[in-house]
């Protein structure tokens, strides 16, 4: 295991830098540059994870975001710690730990690895069918089924790191900094243009900036020397930015795409603080160029999972990127030219390989040659059958193709080895242009999907384009570019390309094997453990759409979203179904591309940023006092006042006490506040509020009932004649912001024709309730210079007045049945009006109540509650409040919504009174009310929506909706409970002084 | 998130405005005069193409003006925008 094979310096590898990290809980070296997956191998380190089924031993696959396989989870730290990070993306820093996940009690010996001998019993859609029956049983399949799933540990303390948004707006985002978006960036930002680039990657340049050799020549220069120089050009550019580390996630329509960029991830901890971790780019771009390369195909046969086979592309970029050598052995299989490529870079480097297996037969093509012309062995129309070596690969086992490639023939070869790389070809990388919504194409020649037709003004250049050898990408690259950006010329006219691959290939999806398809295991999606056999099985029970095949197979559904099997998965699908590829489709790409992370998503808004709160100018009084807060709306509102060691029940029993019997306090500042001028504020009055208003005086307040266009209650409150064409409405303190929309509605498009002016004040007027018998002699206190006589000053009546220099609005109006006193006052003042009050109600005991108990109180006088006592279903008929309905008026909102057939249906619930046989029996808000609980099914009557112990009657009341209410008076019915049953009688819904004496008292 | 081009403040975000459902759709006079049915088709019924549709949305967080917006529900194109007392464009 102490192996070392690094051969030779790599590009991006500082190897006088020597880092130390932990994987495992052993201490391994590698250098500046590596990332885990390439320090590992240089350790000789394949085997890092185990699947998510069978527990196969798996190893180092790739060497990007596609990574299937390794997944490892970060940090130790409960805080820190992170979950199914891939392996291939993660740069190696002093102190580094990591470690496998879903494997008990470590990956070299793994208890869960016995699934995979169990694996003839775990077919595809085993959960669905196995734990159907019996179906009272789910609840103990249940437990075992939660502790075996899921990847990796989350963290279980809160996140230390910063995570921040930002906004960008620029003409021109590249997406991608291979070889074609280096191209696209330089143009676009030489022509002017405020350019974005942006990469996954550390470094820049994608694959051609390690192509290496002359079979690749731009120029006369090796195409990674050509890219270099132009790399180091474009960052003289002023008006181009460059992210690296930056990882698109999604594309949204008109050209607004998310990325994260990863800040600090590559630096020790102790180097990360005080910085931003994470910032989420939210991008709006005019143009958007997707450079986003292609991904290598795996190939399809039995027992292609084992350590040690990756991407015959990931083993060329460890070796020249990284100088590792991911065996000493290798062996590569493939369909086209790329793994010649391979090839040749590693026996530039000393690093032996065995055999190439190749597919085709017969090939013309200068790197053909080349390796042929090096001594290695070459197997033309060939292909694996099977591998063994149960941690790593150590043998691999061919044989001849057929001609028309269905079957194997001849006899069986072994071969030695401890690395195979296996190349597909290539699959354009589609999924952001897909997500933008983007239609694909299909090509036949090389069986690849290639973007279409653009939904915005995009368009993607290189690989992603279906360009997947140099010489096209350099002809094709300015061709492109010079239509998109609408400019004449680019810096690439006329250059000389030399690229020596030949473009053929010999795609077979499923590879075929001398045993028969139940006996094999070949891996589509590495990830979830789905084989080809899978996908046939789904096929034969009788799933035919490429997205149900997905979801029952579970192909494409992991963290990697099936960036290397999902073609695989669809070529099956197609030969199978005997149809064309084409014709499926893809299954949708969804974003994002590669994971983020929850602190990305959520930014600064955390902990108490969360989510916006309003509080009331009166809010650190409540505070100082002992007031628990309920959230109503954004605002906090106080709730209840605790006093000593009381507990909530007993908190609102005092203080609903005290309001009836001498004086309470409420702070009211949140209810909604509307200004409504114009000489036509009567008639719009008239037509949104059920009620007649034109006839209401100056200084006089009526209460109002605002509905939908379908007759249900929408709001309600109390409004006020100011002066002449001047009101102000008041709205229940969650429906503020949607009253006034509404009314701009009606105001702008429905009546533009009215002479009527909105205004929100809630913000700028403070609210403070005195209610209770003792609240004249109080009110009267702090403002001396009102008449505070009957006669003058009504209930439902309106003054202006002072307290000292402070102007304030009187409004004699309740809530709560008592006679009560509502002063309205600049905000800014309203603390010191709130005080004064407290102050002169000293003597009589004034309390401070919150909603809690202005629930109980309004709730023993019937009042209701807009949202609690109705849900959008109830009419003011059902309510009980017909005589609010104008049978006078012309029109209003809602009104011929009356008088439809469902709503006057006799047999609507509606509201009533309920009260408890046993006074001493609260009942739960939302239980269910029946009339029989022998008979089944039992039939369901109405529920509870507001009820309490009414300390002022000592017993309980509830209010309730009823089928048929309004003629039950008296009744009996039942409330069942968990364990007995409730046994309660309907009444009236006004409980208490149901003459207003105290109102008007 | 599109842009939407407030005919009153210019291009802004989505997230500013908020969706009113379809456009033109006036309320009935003299709605006392009308059957169940006829109601019902005013209150209730909308049309839910995909393609072209005129639909309402509202600057609520800025001018506050409601105003007609063009939209091809297929991908999210604005086609046209149009104050609310501004005859629908007929290309």
């Amino acid at each position: 295991m102490t192996k070392n094979l690094r051969v030779k310096t790599g590009k991006v590898i500082d190897e006088t830098y020597r880092i130390s990290f932990k994987f495992n809980g052993k201490t391994y070296h590698g250098f500046q540059g590596d990332t885990l997956a390439s320090a590992l191998l240089a350790n000789d380190v394949h085997l890092v994870a185990r699947s998510f089924k069978y527990h196969r031993p798996r190893g180092i696959m790739t060497a990007g975001s596609e990574e299937p396989n390794a997944i490892v989870q970060l940090h130790k730290n409960s805080s820190r710690t992170e979950p199914n990070v891939r392996a291939t993306e993660v740069e190696i820093y002093e102190g580094l730990e990591a470690s496998s996940q879903n494997c008990w009690p470590n990956v070299n010996f793994d208890i869960g690895g016995i699934n995979n001998f169990l694996s003839p019993l775990l077919p595809a859609g085993f959960y669905y069918k196995t734990f159907m029956w019996p179906a009272s049983f789910w609840e103990k399949y249940e437990y075992f089924i939660r502790k075996s799933a899921g990847l990796g540990k989350s963290p279980t303390k809160p996140d230390p790191d910063i995570y921040e948004h930002k906004y960008i707006h620029c003409d021109v985002l590249v997406i991608g900094s291979g070889i074609a978006g280096i191209m696209a960036a330089k143009t676009a930002a030489k022509s002017g243009l405020q350019t974005l680039m942006v990469d996954e990657k550390s470094n820049l340049g994608g694959s051609t900036i390690y192509q290496n050799s002359e079979n690749f020549k731009i120029n006369n220069q090796n195409s990674g020397s050509w890219l270099e120089k132009e790399i180091n050009e474009i960052k003289k550019l002023e008006n181009l930015e460059i992210k690296t580390r930056t990882s698109v996630a999604a594309y949204h329509g008109y050209n607004f795409l998310l990325a994260r960029e990863n800040i600090t991830d590559h630096l020790p901890i102790e180097q990360r603080k005080n910085k931003t971790r994470h910032k989420l780019l939210k991008i709006r771009a005019k143009k958007v160029i997707c450079a986003t390369g292609s991904i290598e195909r795996p190939l399809v046969f039995d027992n292609n999972d084992r350590p040690g086979i990756l991407l015959s592309s990931a083993i060329k970029r460890y070796a020249d990127l990284f100088g590792v050598a991911c065996g000493e052995k290798n062996i590569l299989l493939t369909n086209n030219d790329s793994a010649y490529e391979t090839a040749i870079s590693l026996f530039q480097k000393g690093i032996k390989i065995e055999a190439i297996i190749d597919n085709r037969e017969e090939v013309d093509s200068k790197l053909v040659y080349e390796v042929e012309k090096n001594n290695i062995k070459i197997y033309k129309g060939f292909t694996v059958v099977n591998t063994s070596g149960y941690k790593k690969i150590n043998k691999v086992s061919i044989m001849r193709l057929s001609k028309d490639g269905q079957k194997v023939v001849g006899s069986k070869i072994n071969l030695s080895c401890d690395c195979l790389g296996i190349s597909g070809g290539w699959t354009p990388a589609v999924h952001l242009f897909t997500q933008s919504g983007g239609k694909l194409k299909f090509r036949e020649e090389d069986q690849v999907f290639i973007p279409n037709t653009y939904p915005s003004d995009q368009i993607s250049v290189g690989s992603c384009s279906g360009d997947l050898s140099l010489k096209d990408i350099l002809i094709n690259v300015p061709k492109t570019l010079k239509e998109f950006l609408n400019i004449k010329k680019t810096e690439y006219e006329n250059i000389e390309v030399l690229s020596s691959e030949n473009g053929s290939k010999r795609n077979i999806w499923l590879i075929p094997s001398d045993k028969v398809l139940g006996k094999t295991k070949s891996f589509v999606d590495y990830q979830n453990d789905a084989t080809a056999k899978d996908i046939k099985l789904a096929l034969r029970e009788g799933f035919r759409s490429i997205e149900h095949v997905k979801r029952y197979t579970t192909t494409g559904m992991g963290t990697d979203q099936g960036k290397l099997g999902n073609m695989h998965a669809l070529g099956i699908i197609s030969e199978t179904a005997g149809t064309k590829m084409g014709e499926h489709g893809t299954t949708t790409f969804r974003p994002p591309y590669t994971p983020l992370t929850f602190g990305t998503i959520v930014g600064r808004n955390v902990g108490e940023y969360f989510d916006i709160f309003r509080k009331t100018p009166i809010h650190e009084w409540h505070v100082k006092n002992n007031a628990e807060f309920e959230n109503v709306g954004q605002w906090k509102r106080a709730w209840y006042y605790l006093r000593n060691n009381e507990d909530m029940y007993q908190a609102v029993q005092r203080e609903s006490k005290a309001a009836r019997d001498s004086a309470g306090i409420l702070d009211a500042s949140t209810l909604g506040k509307i200004d409504i001028q114009g000489t036509d504020a009567s008639e719009f009055l008239n037509r949104v509020y059920t009620n007649a208003w034109s006839k209401l005086a100056i200084g006089k307040c009526r209460y109002g009932l605002m509905l939908n266009e379908d007759g249900m209650v929408y709001d309600d409150g109390v409004t006020t004649r100011l002066g002449e064409n001047h009101y102000i409405m008041t709205t229940t303190t969650g429906g503020a912001a949607n009253v006034l929309s509404k009314l701009e509605d009606y105001l702008q498009t429905e009546w533009p024709e009215l002479d009527v002016y909105l205004t929100s004040v809630t913000d700028h007027f403070a609210t403070i309730s005195v209610c209770g018998p003792n609240s004249k002699k109080i009110v009267s206190t702090v403002i001396d210079d009102l008449d505070f006589s009957d006669e003058n000053f009504p209930h439902m009546s309106f003054k202006n007045a002072k307290i000292g220099k402070i102007n304030c609005r009187v409004m004699r109006i309740s809530f709560t049945g008592e006679l009560s006193y509502e002063i309205n006052v600049q905000a800014n003042y309203a603390k010191s009006v709130w005080e004064k009050c407290m102050e002169a109600g000293k003597d009589f005991n004034i309390t401070p109540y919150g909603t809690e108990t202005m629930h109980l109180l309004r709730a023993e006088k019937g009042f209701i509650i807009v949202g609690q006592d109705t849900d959008g279903t109830m009419t003011p008929v059902d309510l009980q409040m017909d005589w609010i309905v104008s049978k006078k008026k012309y029109d209003f909102i809602g009104k011929r919504s009356l008088y439809r057939s469902d709503t006057i249906r006799e047999d609507r619930k509606q509201l009533v009174g309920l009260l408890t046989d046993n006074p001493e029996d609260v009942l739960e808000e939302g239980s269910q009310i029946v009339a029989d609980v022998k008979k089944f099914p039992v039939e369901m009557l109405g529920h509870v929506t507001s009820s309490y112990f009414s300390p002022n009657l000592k017993k309980s009341i509830a209010l309730a909706v009823v089928r048929g209410g309004k003629n039950m008076m008296g009744k009996k019915l039942m409330i069942p409970m968990e364990n007995k049953s409730i046994n309660v009688t309907i009444s009236d819904p006004v409980f208490l002084d149901k003459e207003n004496k105290k109102l008007n008292a | 998130m599109f842009l939407i081009d407030c005919p009153f403040c210019g291009e802004r975000e989505q997230s500013e405005f908020k969706a009113g459902g379809e456009a033109h759709i006036i309320r009935p006079k003299q709605p006392t005069e009308l059957s169940d049915d006829e109601w019902a088709e005013y209150l209730f019924m909308r049309k839910n193409i995909k393609g072209i549709q005129f639909e309402r949305w509202n600057h609520i967080h800025g001018c506050r003006k409601w105003f007609n917006v063009v939209r091809d529900t297929s991908n999210d194109k604005i086609k046209a925008v149009y104050k609310i007392d501004e005859k629908p464009p007929t290309n």
